[in-house]
């Protein structure tokens, strides 16, 4: 029951989102979903040294880091990042975390004395 | 990557029956904890309590217990993060939270996971930290920085 924090996750849980985006094609893609629309294939695949296919396979990876997530438009899948979602709910479960710490720290010393 | 569940491990140097009276008793487990808390843990049974944590003194502490199994497993649901005044927690999903204690070499191993976060409504989770919400965009930059460097 402390005031809340908001760290950051830790290195461990991190790496599989680094991992995902130690690729020059997945990390443009990131940064031009960041720019906060949604986006579909064709137009994320725009200007792209690569083709459709190998963009929507990148998407994938991303979207197994939990990166971006895809909904259907009419017609067209389209495409938007996840992470905010994702990091919100993990600094979340940091700052309850950092609660417990606190908690069983109180513990430590109500039974060792 | 789990955004469901906490898992805590801590070796405590005291006896395991020691352990499991701060945590089955409710006015020990209420000490530690920061509320004042009255009653039997049974399972079924709900204890309430006033917290005691400065600046939390308008929140009730509120658990279920589910199961006792002395020495070895208490657990219990709440909602948890329920700190808001005037809203009504009931109507949303609980989170559970178990203490499992072992007998290791000088003292007591207590693990505690609190599991089931994923149910809670995200717009939930996400309000606590409204205020320190950084944009998407900004994170990339940080990304990149961190992949480039």
């Amino acid at each position: 029951m402390s005031p809340r924090s908001a760290r950051l996750a830790g290195p461990a849980e991190a790496a599989p989102v680094f991992a995902a985006l130690g690729d020059e094609t997945r990390l443009a893609l990131m940064t031009r979903l960041g720019r906060g629309q949604p986006l579909s294939i064709a137009e994320l695949a725009q200007g792209m040294p690569v083709t459709r296919q190998a963009v929507t396979k990148h998407l994938h990876v991303l979207s197994h880091a939990g990166l971006v997530r895809d909904f259907r438009r009419g017609r067209e899948r389209m495409w938007q990042p996840e992470a905010q979602r994702l990091a919100e709910a993990r600094r979340y479960l940091d700052a309850i975390s950092k609660r417990w710490d606190e908690a069983l720290a109180r513990l430590k010393t109500l039974v060792e004395d | 990557m789990s955004t469901d569940r906490i898992e805590k491990k801590v070796v405590l140097r005291a006896p395991r029956s020691r352990v499991w009276r701060a945590l089955a008793n409710a006015e020990e487990l209420g000490a530690w904890f920061g509320a004042k808390l009255q009653g039997r843990f049974t399972p079924g049974a709900r204890v309430q309590g006033p917290v005691t944590y400065p600046g939390y003194e308008h929140v009730t502490m509120d658990i279920t217990v589910e199961r006792v199994e002395p020495e070895r497993l208490f657990s219990f649901r709440w909602h948890p993060d329920a700190v808001e005044p005037g809203v009504d927690y009931s109507g949303e999903p609980t989170t559970l939270v178990e203490f499992h204690l072992e007998e290791v070499a000088g003292g007591t191993q207590l693990t505690v996971i609190e599991s089931g976060f994923d149910r809670i409504p995200l717009a939930r989770r996400a309000k606590a930290f409204r205020d320190n919400e950084a944009g998407w965009a900004e994170q990339v930059k940080n990304i990149e920085r961190h992949v480039s460097s």
